[in-house]
């Protein structure tokens, strides 16, 4: 194989690593696993999971998660949801690993998050509330209070 | 100072897949199109507005990126990461209707974000982020 048919072929690769990862973006609040994104791009489990790894840095299943905390945030902010609730609105199907990859994540457990920040972005314009309560990525947060408000 | 925003640039991978996207899909009028081969330097806008354009560009054609920076820019484009436009409709539903229906890739479903604004996202064909905000 030429080294150009390589590049083409790394770039085909990569395109349909992107579209798992668009897949998550769009559908993290369906119940998927790995498995089920690894059928959709015809790939097994571990090639997915290898090739995503490479390719983002993180793994296909920390990368899912990491919407769902986020998404978990925003609904957690509102303050007329549940835990549980919550934890379904966006794909769990477990509370348990919900709240550990939650407080890994964020830094506190959900239901302390929900007291703490409800109303803590009020007043605050858009562009920055979107950027402080993101989740840390790859870079697991510090138990501590979250910097909010 | 009185300025507005005339060309800003996206970068393509293949000039006639990115034309039709851009022509056909989006809709938009094609302003320019220069070059030869892969080399090709579209200029495309919306209707009533002449004053500010997108330039699709073929990313390598500066001969001061190197063999390396090219292969970067090419596989970041590729995994999703390279660049983004942010575009705005009074509609946003039938414009996602409109995409979705043409074999757009959808990225994000019509969404009411918690930092005050309705948005969706999709990819061109070269893997560039395009996000619809909801205006009016």
């Amino acid at each position: 194989m030429t080294s150009k048919a390589d590049a083409e072929q790394r770039r085909s690769d990569l395109a349909r690593l992107r579209r798992v990862r668009d897949r998550i973006d769009r559908e993290y609040a369906q119940p998927l696993d790995v498995e089920a994104l690894a059928r959709g791009a015809h790939m097994s489990a571990g090639h997915l999971s290898r090739q995503f790894k490479a390719a983002y840095g993180e793994s296909v299943y920390a990368y899912l998660m990491t919407r769902r905390i986020e998404r978990a945030m925003a609904l957690l902010r509102r303050g007329d949801l549940t835990v549980t609730e919550v934890c379904f609105a966006v794909g769990c199907q477990s509370l348990g690993t919900f709240s550990t990859r939650f407080t890994e994540l964020v830094g506190v457990p959900p239901s302390v998050y929900r007291g703490s920040a409800e109303h803590s972005t009020a007043g605050m314009p858009s562009c920055v509330a979107k950027q402080v309560t993101r989740p840390v990525r790859n870079r697991e947060a510090t138990p501590s209070e979250p910097h909010l408000a | 100072m009185d300025i507005t925003i005339a060309n800003t640039f996206l970068p393509h991978d293949d000039p006639d897949t990115a034309l039709a996207f851009y022509r056909d899909v989006l809709g938009f009028e094609v302003r320019n199109d220069v070059g030869y081969g892969d080399m090709r330097w579209i200029t495309v806008g919306p209707a009533g507005q002449p004053g500010t354009s997108i330039v699709l560009y073929p990313p390598a054609a500066d001969p001061g990126v190197t063999d390396d920076e090219k292969r970067t820019i090419t596989e970041m484009m590729a995994k999703g990461t390279y660049a983004t436009l942010v575009l705005a409709t009074p509609d946003l539903d039938a414009t996602f209707d409109a995409l979705q229906a043409a074999g757009a890739e959808v990225v994000q479903e019509p969404t009411d974000q918690p930092y005050g604004i309705r948005d969706a996202a999709f990819r061109d064909p070269a893997g560039n982020q395009l996000r619809f905000n909801q205006v009016g």
